[in-house]
């Protein structure tokens, strides 16, 4: 037994549990049915490896993230530190119009870190950045995560941003998403920042109708 | 006697489609004609000269099939967008005609909107995730706070969009009644091997141009069985649509999954959301063909509900929407 689940998301089971004598998550991806044998493995083992390293290299980049301790192919399974707090999703709607504001700076500022040591988080909704206790925010679930430094990874990771802001937060999608431009603008500078936003625009209008198909 | 009558044009894209309805929800007519093209994909104008073309033998059709009389129309609803400008304006053209002359209301609807509602009548679901697929969209959408959200979508090409490339390149041809998806899924259901492919989910969006290249260059190289690479390219694509409707699921906590667009006839892609769904204990429905793919009583059926609420369209505001988005419109009807 590896612990209590405390959350049975789309892709893993999160269990909170004891490793060593330190409180831990134990994320554990789960075999999908739908999904051809070979193919759900192939993803999973994919995913299982890769998330830990990408959640290293945002930890060099100045973002905090969760502490590995082990990883467990065999059970597609990876060991990382718990981070006390609360998540984002939760609180954000209730906070003062400042508190927000503020938040969503320091969101923007680590996203901008990421990627600008070449990192995109592939899944920025604001179920995976918690708020600890001391006040800090930290990003959590790099399964999606790739390294690149092009433009339109970068532009498609501030586009979900802005996509996980109008279905969980949709009252207030364009002051977080302001703030949050603010907060990557400090990081990125504003040529790269105004470069990035004329692609998410452009995004925003693809995808659906192509002049002749 | 009906309370009510709606005529609804649908000619978004390859369709000029023509539907009548009462507005208890009885389908009196459906009746489409379908621009099929020489060779390549939809050339946008010559769809649209079909569509004019076309046009007065289908109404006409549609009132004989229905037993009513022009002037028992209530409502005129036309497809204001997404979708091919040339063939829209088609049907607005003939929606406009058709309001002035029997004076009746017309109502713009967002073609996106009316596949989701048409699936809730007719599948009796009330409060889905729906996964709408097609040959020009890709959308994962489920209602929160007055629309229907879109939780998913792709970021370049629709998935049938990208079957239909494929086709193409592989030099398969479509035959009436068997567009070039179906085609695809015949070939695929005798390959046997997966052949590695992209496989490209960013959070709860899609990409299929990476996968659609390829393919197209292993088709090339001609190393493998075009079975096998049909099939590997639906697992594949499949995979990655049922992965984000499996997370918007998840992340809405809705009871039931809706299937629809021209893509939804696949049997592999029903068989994968089944599954899902069921993982879930959610309610799977797939919406039948001649109200998945594009038609004009699925127009008819969102025109009534948009006129219930007055949400009519006045002649001044009826220019087509090529890019109108499903969360840009309100739906006052809806109770979950
Ligand atoms: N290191 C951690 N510390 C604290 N809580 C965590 C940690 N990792 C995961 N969680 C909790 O578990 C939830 C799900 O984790 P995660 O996002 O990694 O899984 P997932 O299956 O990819 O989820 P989803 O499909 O919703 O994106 C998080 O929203 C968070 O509440
Ligand atoms: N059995 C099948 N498997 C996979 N794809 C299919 C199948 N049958 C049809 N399709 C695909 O469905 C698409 C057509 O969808 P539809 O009839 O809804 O028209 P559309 O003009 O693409 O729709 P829209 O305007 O809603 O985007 C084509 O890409 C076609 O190849």
């Amino acid at each position: 037994m590896i612990g209590v689940l405390i959350k049975k998301g789309a892709e893993a089971s999160i269990y909170l549990g004891e490793w060593c004598g330190r409180k831990v998550i134990f994320k554990k991806r789960l075999p999908k049915k739908y999904r051809l044998p070979e193919l759900d493995r192939a993803i999973q083992i994919q995913r299982t490896k890769h998330e830990p390293q990408l959640i290293h290299k945002a930890k060099e980049a100045g973002v905090p993230t969760p502490i590995i301790y082990m990883v467990d192919l065999e059970e597609a399974t990876i060991v990382m530190e718990y981070i006390e707090g609360k998540r984002i999703k939760d609180i954000l709607n209730d906070l003062t119009s400042e508190e927000r504001i503020k938040i969503s700076r320091q969101i923007g500022k680590l996203i901008g870190r990421l990627h600008k040591s070449g990192i995109i988080h592939g899944d920025l909704t604001t179920s995976n950045m918690i708020l600890t206790p001391e006040g800090k925010i930290a990003l959590i679930d790099f399964g999606l995560s790739e390294q690149s430094v092009d433009l339109e990874s970068r532009g498609v990771d501030l586009h979900l941003v802005k996509r996980a802001l109008a279905s969980a937060h949709y009252k207030y999608v364009n002051e977080c998403f302001n703030a949050i431009i603010e907060g990557y603008e400090e990081e990125m500078g504003s040529d790269l920042t105004r470069d990035v936003l004329n692609r998410v625009a452009e995004i925003e209008k693809r995808g659906r109708y192509v002049a002749e198909r | 006697m009906y309370e009510g009558l709606c005529l609804g044009i649908e000619s978004t894209a390859d369709d000029f489609g023509v539907g009548i309805v009462s507005f208890d929800g009885e389908i009196l007519a459906n009746v489409n004609d379908v621009y099929i093209p020489e060779r390549g994909g939809i050339h946008p104008r010559e769809a649209s000269r079909h569509h004019a073309n076309v046009a007065g033998k289908v109404i006409a059709e549609a009132f004989k099939r229905a037993g009513v009389k022009p002037k028992e129309i209530s409502i005129i609803a036309f497809s204001q967008g997404p979708g091919l400008g040339p063939c829209l304006r088609v049907g607005a053209t003939v929606a406009r005609a058709l309001a002035s002359y029997l004076n009746k209301p017309l109502v713009g609807v967002n073609h996106c909107l009316a596949h989701i509602e048409i699936g809730r009548m007719i599948n009796r679901v009330r409060d889905p995730v729906t996964l709408y697929v097609s040959g020009g969209n890709t959308i994962v959408s489920a209602f929160e706070a007055g629309r229907y959200r879109v939780f998913g979508e792709t970021l370049d090409i629709a998935i049938g969009n990208c079957l239909d490339v494929f086709a193409r390149e592989a030099g398969l041809r479509s035959e009436p009644g068997k567009p070039l998806g179906a085609v695809i899924e015949e070939l695929a259901s005798r390959g046997r091997r997966l052949v590695p492919l992209p496989y490209t989910v960013k959070g709860m969006d899609l990409s299929f141009s990476g996968l659609l290249t390829a393919a197209v260059n292993l088709l090339r190289e001609g190393k493998y069985p075009l079975e096998d690479l049909c099939f590997s390219l639906q697992e594949i694509a499949f995979s990655m649509l049922t992965e984000v409707t499996e997370r918007a699921l998840a992340h809405t906590e809705k009871r039931e999954v809706l299937l629809t667009g021209g893509v939804a006839a696949n049997k592999r892609l029903q068989e994968m959301l089944r599954v899902m769904a069921e993982e879930h204990d959610a309610r799977f429905s797939v919406v039948p063909k001649e109200y998945a793919t594009d038609n004009g009583v699925m127009i008819a059926w969102a025109g009534i509900l948009c006129y219930k609420y007055g949400l009519t369209t006045s002649i001044e505001r009826s220019f087509v929407k090529l890019k109108w988005r499903l969360d840009d419109v309100e739906v006052p009807w809806f109770e979950g």
